[in-house]
């Protein structure tokens, strides 16, 4: 894994931004590789996919995904969120995340998506929700705060 | 598979039954009245800043929750199904790239369906902490056999 300078890094988030070909985050953040995600942008929203992946388990009997897992998943999509929409000259640092777990995440592809509840100048507060089959099931929500100066 | 509750015995338990925990390497460190503490060993695969390795918070959810669900099982001595039903974790400071990560949880309030667990994450002072966490599970949260035994199945495979 090759590190970057903060003007590299900068300059390849501002590549992706500019041809919004999110996928090539993964190439950029090593967790996200790590994570496999994919990330597909239509008119309204991106929305991040975690590819089912056995490595991923936390229950081997149900199979369900590891909470750390869905966890680290919403919290992956609230970075790309802000990243996507909002003007940033560092990379945003995350202050805290609630997560509530709502059904057993099930060993499939997962999706997530973010809104900005509140785009602040120091802080912005934002909702993840995530699914499998059926995206008026959300196995998982959260609210994040996040430092963007 | 006996039901002694040492740090080997929960640790291959943790290796063949948890596979998230054994893809991210972590150990059990100590284990007692208190709590239980497990150890990331860093692996720059999981920084979240590639400009300076420090980690991503999702690999330290990943520990926090793990360490917060194995302080019930000891608390209980017993592998019963558990579900985390949430999780707060605040990111106080950067975790320092290059350094391993130990969390330390505490089961403070069971009732008889709902565990109640705090946890930090630090590298040296438990006192100077990475991240703090709440977190509640839900107890016997599917009518499925205990993970000692489902691991043991798996092993056998």
């Amino acid at each position: 894994m090759s590190t970057l300078s903060s003007e590299e890094f900068l300059e390849a988030i501002t590549k992706v931004k500019e041809s919004k070909d999110w996928s090539s985050m993964s190439q950029i953040i090593p967790y996200f590789d790590y994570l496999g995600l994919d990330l597909n942008q239509t008119d309204e929203e991106i929305i991040c996919v975690l590819p089912k992946n056995k490595r991923f388990v936390g229950n081997p009997v149900l199979p369900a995904l590891h909470g750390g897992i869905v966890g680290a998943f919403l919290e992956s999509t609230a970075l790309v969120h802000m990243l996507a929409t909002q003007e940033v000259t560092q990379l945003p640092k995350i202050i805290n995340i609630t997560v509530e777990y709502l059904r057993s995440a099930k060993l499939e592809d997962s999706y997530a998506a973010a809104v900005i509840t509140k785009p602040g100048r120091r802080v912005a507060n934002m909702r993840v929700r995530a699914w499998q089959g059926d995206r008026n099931k959300p196995i998982a929500t959260a609210s994040a705060n996040f430092l963007v100066s | 598979m006996s039901d002694s509750f040492d740090i080997t015995q929960i640790q291959s338990i943790i290796d063949t039954g948890i596979p998230q925990c054994g893809d991210i390497g972590v150990k059990v460190t100590e284990m007692d009245d208190r709590g239980v503490t497990m150890m990331l060993p860093y692996d720059a695969r999981f920084a979240g800043n590639p400009v300076n390795g420090v980690l991503h918070g999702g690999v330290i959810t990943t520990l926090i929750d793990s360490a917060s669900g194995m302080c019930i099982y000891v608390k209980l001595k017993k592998y019963i199904p558990i579900a985390t039903l949430d999780l707060r974790i605040d990111y106080l400071k950067p975790a320092t790239p290059g350094e391993d990560l130990y969390a330390h949880a505490y089961c403070y309030r069971m009732s008889k369906q709902i565990a109640f667990v705090r946890s930090v994450a630090y590298h040296t002072d438990p006192e100077d902490p990475v991240a703090n966490s709440v977190s509640t599970f839900m107890l016997r949260s599917t009518p499925t056999k205990p993970l000692n035994v489902a691991a043991s199945e798996l092993e056998e495979k």
